[in-house]
């Protein structure tokens, strides 16, 4: 209760809890949350019984495609998702890494057309417990311990 | 395969490989034929192969075809920076297929993506290699009058040669058994091995050919570069393991063929040209047929 006091309710929207706090700042990015109009609450560093300290976001009046959330993944593999409806959670689940990855990381392999000319990354998730992203281009494999963000 | 672009072995299923490899024998019993009379074929050679380009251009001669196109980055507008999209756009304007050899990898997909014509890739770095990969199987097939069940062994740089990655990947459809003869630093990735696994089928890793040498029906050599080896002294320990010697085919099965992509340096003695496994230079011939084989087929001609 004490973590949900400091980053206030909302009346309708998406909770994504269980960000690691270090990555916070990147899942903003992910989801672009940079360029929305809708009021957006986040808070890192707060307690968390499971995983010590974790992130929060809180997004007014938002409500994301699996697609868009699951991105996510990749940096916060246990997050939550939470679907609030009059102050109501009507949703609750946890993120997915998806089948594929389209744009947003950038291949590993510094020979890849991706990296050469102005063309968007995609990407097949070969394996999604050890996340290892393969570049539709190049078809090199891109491990976890790889993964930059564009 | 009408308008199909080959980048990667795997676009083509088994069936449309096999499809091209019998294409191709009617190419090799009849290689010149007027058929393709009225179509241009682009060969854009972002960096030199002239073994490879004349391969391809051979191939369209003998069909009565045209090419236009380039054979190194430097006569072209791609020194003056326009990009691969620009001049892959341009090049489809004027053409009826694309052919394709770059230096990046994924730039052939890519060049796919944008291009309004089929292409074929004619090497894309250190990726994929396609036709090389088709020809071999040609080969084996010639050789062996049958792709399955066979045994294969790769001998050299397994970790950095593409051609032997296609290759694998390719057998792997065909109930293969595997050997892999390296240098411990120059071992097949573990992701090719995963094609293996997936597939249920067998492989050995070893350091020293004459354990495989009575077993195999098809011995493919590459090369063994010195700047590969992060350490020049295990270079020097280490090559000469994995020399061909005319001497070391007492002991082998009847059938058994020697394949090599080309160029070889030293690999393969030059004595063990006049034995009769020794299949290379027939190999590099092939190139021609499946070529003609693959470009019919995009066109929709054959
Ligand atoms: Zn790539």
């Amino acid at each position: 209760m004490v973590t949900e006091l400091k980053v206030s309710a909302i009346e309708n929207g998406t909770v994504i809890d269980h960000i690691p706090s270090k990555n916070v700042f990147q899942v903003i990015k992910i989801l672009d949350l940079e360029n929305f109009d809708n009021q957006i609450l986040f808070g890192t560093n707060l307690e968390s019984k499971k995983y010590g300290t974790k992130g929060i976001i809180k997004v007014r009046n938002k409500y994301f495609a699996d697609d868009d959330i699951n991105r996510i993944s990749l940096v916060a593999p246990k997050a939550t998702l939470i679907v609030i409806k009059d102050f109501q959670v009507v949703e609750k689940r946890r993120v997915e890494v998806p089948d594929t990855i389209d744009g947003i990381v950038r291949c590993f392999n510094p020979n890849c057309i991706t990296n050469v000319e102005n063309v968007a990354t995609k990407f097949k998730v070969v394996s999604k417990d050890e996340v290892i992203l393969q570049c539709h281009y190049c078809e090199k494999n891109t491990v976890k311990k790889n993964i930059s963000f564009k | 395969m009408k308008g199909k672009s080959l980048i990667s072995i795997n676009d083509y299923s088994k069936e449309e490989q096999i499809s091209i490899l019998e294409l191709a024998a009617h190419f090799e019993q009849n290689p010149i034929q007027k058929i393709l009379d009225g179509y241009v074929v682009a060969t854009l050679f972002f960096e030199p192969s002239t073994r490879t380009r004349l391969s391809f251009e051979s191939a369209v001669n003998r069909l009565g075809g045209k090419v236009i196109g380039f054979s190194d980055s430097s006569s072209s507008s791609v020194k003056k920076g326009e990009s691969l999209k620009d001049t892959i756009l341009t090049v489809s304007n004027y053409s009826d297929l694309i052919v394709m050899r770059n230096p990046v990898e994924g730039s052939a997909r890519y060049a796919s993506e944008v291009s309004k014509v089929p292409v074929i890739n004619a090497g894309d770095g250190s990726n994929q290699h396609p036709t090389q990969t088709l020809l071999d199987l040609y080969t084996i097939r010639q050789t062996q009058k049958t792709l399955d069940n066979l045994h294969v062994a790769f001998v050299g740089d397994l970790k950095y040669g593409r051609t032997v990655h296609s290759l694998v990947q390719a057998l792997c459809n065909y109930n293969t058994t595997f050997y892999f003869i390296s240098p411990n630093e120059l071992k097949l990735p573990s992701y090719i091995k995963m094609n293996i696994k997936n597939s249920n089928l067998k492989y050995y890793q070893l350091t020293d050919m004459a354990e495989v040498m009575s077993n195999i029906d098809i011995l493919y050599m590459t090369r063994v570069q010195r700047e590969r080896f992060s350490d020049p002294l295990e270079y020097e320990r280490v090559k000469d393991a994995y020399i061909l010697k005319r001497d070391m085919l007492t002991d082998i099965k009847e059938n058994m063929k020697i394949l090599h992509p080309l160029p070889r340096v030293n690999e393969i003695s030059e004595d063990v040209d006049d034995t009769p496994q020794a299949y290379y230079f027939q190999q590099a011939l092939n190139g021609v047929f499946v070529r003609q084989a693959l470009i019919t087929s995009i066109l929709g001609i054959k």
